[in-house]
């Protein structure tokens, strides 16, 4: 179980689509669930042409939560209408982005939302089988998970003829066992097919030919549990609670150096200033701000002077960074960026699989060169040369880990500059060794 | 051996997918929660449900981080030193576990009761630091809860052993 306070804090800037039904006792049960709205988007939609439930998501401005931010809609519609071999619905819960943790309460406190979620897209795609690849770690979540789908089956919400409608579909749970890559999508379809998971040759893309070759759609958690709200309330009223072509709401984790750590649904387009100094409290202990790194740790940093964005996809991207998976993780004057960018290099060069060189290669490298400066043994050339590295590893990679790995050190090795010569300049690093900080 | 309650699960896993080989890393991982690793034994069981050779199962077994092919503690600690983690202390924590069990990243007490990890982000980051003790979440971490946490476990431990 998790501390439901450092999920659900609550702000009164919130705006509760996904997260509404958080913290209405036994909301995990479907009976809650049916009580607030439970699958009725679900029987609205099978009375609904599939065509128009994918223009619907298409229309909505609903972006993948997952991190790269494609529109929904638009990828299902890719999906061959007539196709030889069966087509998949594939639940990306793998979250492991490093400052990441909202797919996580979706799942403990509102497991129905995202079935329900996952049985329109599998109706929108004409599919009749499902898959959620919930990372190793979330066992309990899984369990949480594993129960809800027991109980949809035995009201008849899955399995055959659902609602009388003839329409068929079938759930499970898949557990990964520790690997970021798995949570990259063509990685994910070869470990769900039992292999190692290396990622696959795009194109061609999963929505042509995917899991077990046939076509397939994959989704994350946060993506598919807007699915049901879009269906019941229409595509205008959800585009319009964000930005253009930004539509919803999104849950953001703030975490790091901030009052009041924890998971906020806001809508798209929310003010960083303001999501750091109204919602989470402002910088842990009256801290001055040093930088905030706005979508999990694969995103370049913005610095102090950065952060009047509107977060959404295009606004954070106009800026030079990403809205990514939602994880903003504040960093504050004290933080060694150096350090920071240290411990993300560790992560990637442990993470990335190996399968290309200038991943597997590049990554080691940064690793070891930012290991050995911030040890005190930086030489003057260390900068150069890491950024050198990580442009020889930015776009030259089967699969987006290695420019995960590269865009959040090329901010820090060109933002941060001056921390690096700092170090040279005194042989060690000048900054304290955090310690534990109670709010 | 494997019980036959695993054996069960292993058909009902098995007959969810398309493709049997599918089950793989799922049977592996609910082997390893039974026995406390991944023994010869479970791979030559899973290989010849799901019809691969054992040499497949093993290729697996050598790609995820949470499968091991030795016995580790009764209580796996695995502490977060990731970013969100690492600026609320993560470090500070793990360098409190080790020296309070005696034993650094990946090894195990003598008696068998407490392994250690440094771990990457486990999700629990607006709860940072953050472990895991096996599958259990604990977060907001402190030296004291941590103390409070092992001595607990201690207890439990001496108490469930036979
Ligand atoms: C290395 C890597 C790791 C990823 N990890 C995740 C993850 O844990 N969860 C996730 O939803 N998407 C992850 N993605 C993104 C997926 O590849 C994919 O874009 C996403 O699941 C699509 O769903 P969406 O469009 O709903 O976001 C990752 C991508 C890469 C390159
Ligand atoms: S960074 Fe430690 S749990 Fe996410």
């Amino acid at each position: 179980m998790s501390d439901y306070e450092n999920y659900a804090k609550g702000s009164p800037l919130e705006v509760k689509v996904i997260s509404k039904r958080f913290g209405i006792p036994n909301s995990a049960s479907i009976d809650v669930y049916l009580q607030h709205d439970g699958y009725k988007a679900l029987q609205k939609a099978l009375g609904m042409k599939p065509d128009d439930v994918i223009n619907e998501v298409k229309n909505s401005g609903l972006r993948g939560r997952g991190g790269a931010g494609f529109n929904a809609g638009m990828k299902w519609s890719f999906v061959p209408k007539q196709s030889s071999k069966p087509k998949y619905v594939v639940c990306n819960a793998d979250e492991s982005e490093p400052g990441t943790c909202k797919d996580r309460p979706l799942m403990e406190y509102d497991p129905h939302q995202l079935i329900e979620g996952i049985l329109i897209a599998g109706y929108a795609i004409q599919s009749q089988q499902g898959f959620i690849y919930i990372r190793g770690e979330y066992r309990y979540l899984m369990e949480i998970v594993d129960r809800a789908i027991e109980e949809a089956y035995a009201r008849g919400y899955l399995g055959k003829n659902i609602l009388g409608s003839g329409f068929n579909f079938d759930l499970c749970t898949h557990t990964g066992a520790g690997a970021y890559e798995c949570g990259e999508e063509t990685a994910l379809l070869n470990s769900l097919e039992g292999l190692r998971g290396y990622p696959r040759v795009k194109p061609p893309f999963p929505a042509v030919v995917g899991l077990y070759g046939g076509p397939t759609i994959i989704n994350n958690v946060e993506t598919l549990s807007n699915v049901p709200h879009i269906i019941l309330n229409g595509a205008e009223w959800y585009a319009k609670l964000g930005t253009p072509k930004n539509g919803g709401t999104r849950l953001f984790c703030l975490s790091g150096c901030i009052a009041r750590p924890g998971v906020y649904e806001l809508p798209m387009g929310f003010p960083l200033r303001r999501m750091i100094e109204e919602v989470g409290g402002g910088v842990l202990g009256g801290k001055k701000l040093k930088g905030v790194i706005p979508g999990g740790s694969s995103c370049p940093v913005l610095t102090a002077d950065e952060i009047d964005v509107a977060m959404d996809y295009d606004s954070v991207a106009k800026a030079g960074s990403m809205l990514g998976s939602g994880g903003v993780v504040v960093l504050d004057e004290d933080t060694c960026m150096v350090k920071v960018a240290q411990r993300i290099a560790k992560f990637y060069a442990h993470e990335s699989c190996g399968w290309c060189v200038p991943c597997r290669e590049g990554t080691a490298w940064l690793k070891n060169l930012l290991t050995r400066f911030h040890s005190g043994a930086g030489v003057e050339d260390d900068v150069d040369t890491g950024l050198d590295v990580a442009l020889n590893i930015l776009g030259k990679t089967l699969c987006p880990l290695g420019d995960a790995a590269a865009m959040p050190a090329i901010s820090i090795f060109k933002k941060f500059r001056h921390e690096f010569e700092e170090h040279l300049r005194l042989g060690r690093c000048p900054y304290e060794k955090r310690t534990v900080s109670v709010a | 051996m494997l019980s036959d309650a695993l054996k069960a699960k292993f058909d009902k896993i098995i007959a969810r997918y398309p493709l049997k080989r599918s089950a793989i890393v799922p049977l592996l991982m609910f082997a390893q929660d039974e026995i406390g690793y991944v023994s010869d034994e479970a791979i030559e069981e899973i290989a010849r449900r799901v019809e691969v050779r054992p040499i497949e199962v093993i290729e697996d077994i050598g790609y995820y981080s949470m499968l091991h092919r030795q016995p580790l503690g009764k209580y796996n600690i695995q502490v977060c030193t990731n970013v969100s983690c690492l600026l609320r202390g993560g470090e500070e924590i793990l360098e409190h576990c080790s020296k309070k069990l005696g034993i650094g990243h990946k090894q195990t007490t003598p008696d068998g009761l407490f392994s250690l990890e440094e771990v990457e982000c486990l999700g629990a980051c607006c709860g940072a630091p953050a472990m895991q003790v096996n599958y259990d979440f604990y977060e907001n971490l402190t030296p004291q809860k941590i103390d409070a946490l092992i001595e607990k476990l201690r207890s439990d431990g001496a108490k469930k052993s036979p």
